[in-house]
């Protein structure tokens, strides 16, 4: 089912959690809304879940208002932040808890119950009570309690938040194909860029209470609307400056020449990974000098700290091969570069 | 192996304490229960020998088993009316936002701090012009103004500690107010709702002042039990206090039974 979200405003006495916020989401999609802690993304959820009554704006599922319904009226699925499982009823009560506040009849609900566990591999755990199962299977029990009565819209209001990162990684995935199977339309919340990058068909930004961005992980990735999604999504290295006679004079660096672009104050995103170090820098069009002020390995990469002579402060990452040398070591000087098809311009308003 | 094992001062210390605490609370017992199966017709103790005559001698009056019967009915009374008050009044104080919330909670304590007899001069006076001396509903209705704290405390307490996330997510799936309270919030809030009720009870059912100004010619057990002392000592009032602790023994177990939370039991069906 289609969701949309047309200029939402919610206030909280004189805070505004939400300020106007618009998002349609397609039947079938998996979008994420990513944002740090008070950026209004949880409010938003439980705007959509109508948990949260919005002052302004309309909340409309399949085409259907339903802004002030209450939310057994939503068809929504929603798996919350600690699972909120029942902790008095077995594994298969609580999935069977939808069904029967729908007045289900009792063998379909054993037959969907069934189902339901299967699809998250806990068949055989039915009897259990959720304190005697691990913090990824309470997670899959409150995933198939959220998707047993096929439910139009399913909300994740950051469902991994609690768990290990091996085990996170291995449920985002299942969540991701579960979500394909069922072709489920998805609101997902977190403020983890990379859970967000992995999981999602979009990913709306979301900062004080307004939507930064909203676009394919690539996309918002490569071109950031806003510094803030700049800054916030991946690693980046953000330096200011003004675009006139068709090039940018940032401190450190010979000008870089940016052609076809009105004149202006810009930010220019460099992400980590398009600076080249050392030889790899001598041929590159833009180019400065540095000195290393601290390498971090990372295991297939490592990630470099250089401070420009008379310019900022670095950020690189460079691939590791195991049978190159590292590319350099701690206060070491050499060549920082890197070429102007690789910076992303943000306007500065 | 050796097992590696500390003893340290402070737990030795710790059992010793709660042994002679423990003893303090039940040594009485040792004195209640002879004396109440005492062949002696005055009390006296150690009994010089064994009889059931003051088991008899109660069952056998009408007047005690009346009044026994009037407090299992006014405390059964009481335990309802602060239940049916005290519950709602725990989810306003825990769940209300209103400003002075925490006053009106810190307030509700209000009829265990004031002395009992200024209370029960208060409720003579009103229960007076209502003519509600002497009627044991009018002793249950005042019993429940000093039970409601307890059930208030504990169910309140019970309450803070819920996630009320769970009752969005009932809420969510489906379920209107109605069964978001029975099937979600009441099973969790079991053992609160239990020893709140267990508490209610024996507040009532033990309770002497607020009963000697309005049960009239109408006794209570305790009123009986005192009238007992002060004008004919015998080891009747031993075998009443026998019976009386059995029947919150009994109550006492019947609470830790069904208050246990609801996990062992779905475990073993």
């Amino acid at each position: 089912m289609e969701l949309s979200v047309q200029g939402i405003v919610r206030r909280f006495g004189n805070v505004t959690a939400l300020g106007g916020v618009d998002l349609d989401v397609a039947e079938g999609e998996f979008l994420t809304i990513l944002g740090p802690s008070g950026s209004g993304k949880t409010t938003l959820l439980k705007t959509v879940a109508g948990f949260e009554i919005p002052d302004e704006g309309a909340v409309f599922l399949g085409g259907e208002d339903v802004t002030l319904a209450p939310p057994r009226k939503r068809d929504v699925g929603m798996v919350f932040q600690n699972y909120a499982l029942f902790p008095h009823m077995t594994v298969a009560r609580n999935v069977a808890f939808p069904l029967e506040m729908r007045g289900v009849r009792r063998e379909e609900i054993r037959r969907r119950v069934e189902e339901a566990l299967r699809l998250v591999e806990l068949q055989g755990f039915g009897e259990r009570l959720p304190r005697q199962l691990s913090g990824g299977q309470q997670q899959r029990v409150a995933l198939a309690r959220a998707v047993v009565f096929g439910p139009g819209l399913l909300l994740l209001d950051e469902p991994f938040g609690a768990l290990d990162r091996k085990l996170r990684e291995g449920l985002q995935l299942e969540v991701r194909r579960l979500q394909r199977r069922l072709r489920l339309t998805t609101l997902f919340i977190t403020h983890d860029q990379e859970e967000a990058l992995i999981m999602s068909d979009r990913i709306a930004v979301m900062d004080r209470g307004r939507i930064e961005q909203v676009g394919p992980p690539a996309e918002v990735y490569a071109r950031p609307a806003t510094r803030f999604v700049a800054d916030f999504l991946g690693e980046s290295n953000l330096l200011d400056g003004v675009l006139a006679d068709g090039a940018v004079r940032i401190g450190g660096f010979t000008p870089v020449p940016l052609p076809g672009l009105p004149p202006g104050p810009v930010t220019l995103l460099l992400r980590p990974e398009a600076l080249r170090l050392a030889e790899a820098a001598e041929a590159a069009p833009c180019r400065g000098r540095g000195r290393v002020i601290e390498t971090v390995f990372l295991g297939l990469s490592v990630k470099l700290r250089v401070q420009m002579e008379d310019g900022p402060e670095m950020l690189a990452r460079v691939p590791l091969r195991p049978s190159l040398p590292p590319p350099a070591q701690d206060g070491e000087w050499l060549a920082v570069g890197f070429a102007p098809e690789d910076v992303h311009v943000i306007p500065r308003g | 192996m050796r097992r590696h094992r500390r003893i340290s001062f402070g737990r030795i210390l710790l059992g010793l304490v709660a042994g002679l605490v423990f003893a303090f609370l039940m040594l009485p017992l040792l004195v209640v229960f002879p004396i109440s199966l005492s062949s002696a017709s005055y009390l006296q103790f150690p009994p010089p020998g064994l009889s059931w005559q003051w088991y008899l001698r109660y069952l056998d009056d009408p007047s005690w088993i009346e009044a026994t019967l009037r407090s299992v009915k006014v405390a059964a009374l009481c335990t309802v009316l602060a239940m049916g008050l005290g519950v709602p009044l725990a989810f306003f104080l825990v769940r209300s936002r209103l400003p002075g919330i925490r006053l009106l909670d810190r307030l509700t304590a209000a009829p265990i701090i004031v002395p009992t007899i200024v209370l029960s001069i208060a409720l003579y006076g009103v229960f007076a012009r209502l003519q509600l001396i002497g009627e044991w509903y009018g002793i249950a209705v005042a019993h429940s103004v000093l039970a409601l704290p307890f059930v208030v405390i504990l169910v309140g307490a019970g309450l803070r500690t819920f996630d009320e996330a769970q009752e969005q997510a009932a809420a969510g799936l489906g379920a209107r107010w109605p069964a978001i309270l029975w099937r979600v919030t009441l099973p969790q809030l079991r053992p609160s709702l239990v020893s709140a009720a267990f508490l209610a009870f024996i507040s009532s059912f033990d309770e002497l002042v607020i009963a000697m100004f309005l049960s009239g010619a109408e006794m209570t057990l305790p009123k009986k039990m005192f009238d007992n002392i002060m004008m004919e000592i015998d080891p009747t009032i031993a075998a009443v206090s026998v019976l009386q602790i059995l029947l919150v023994g009994l109550c006492l177990g019947l609470a830790s039974l069904f208050g246990r939370g609801v996990l062992t039991t779905t475990m073993t069906r």
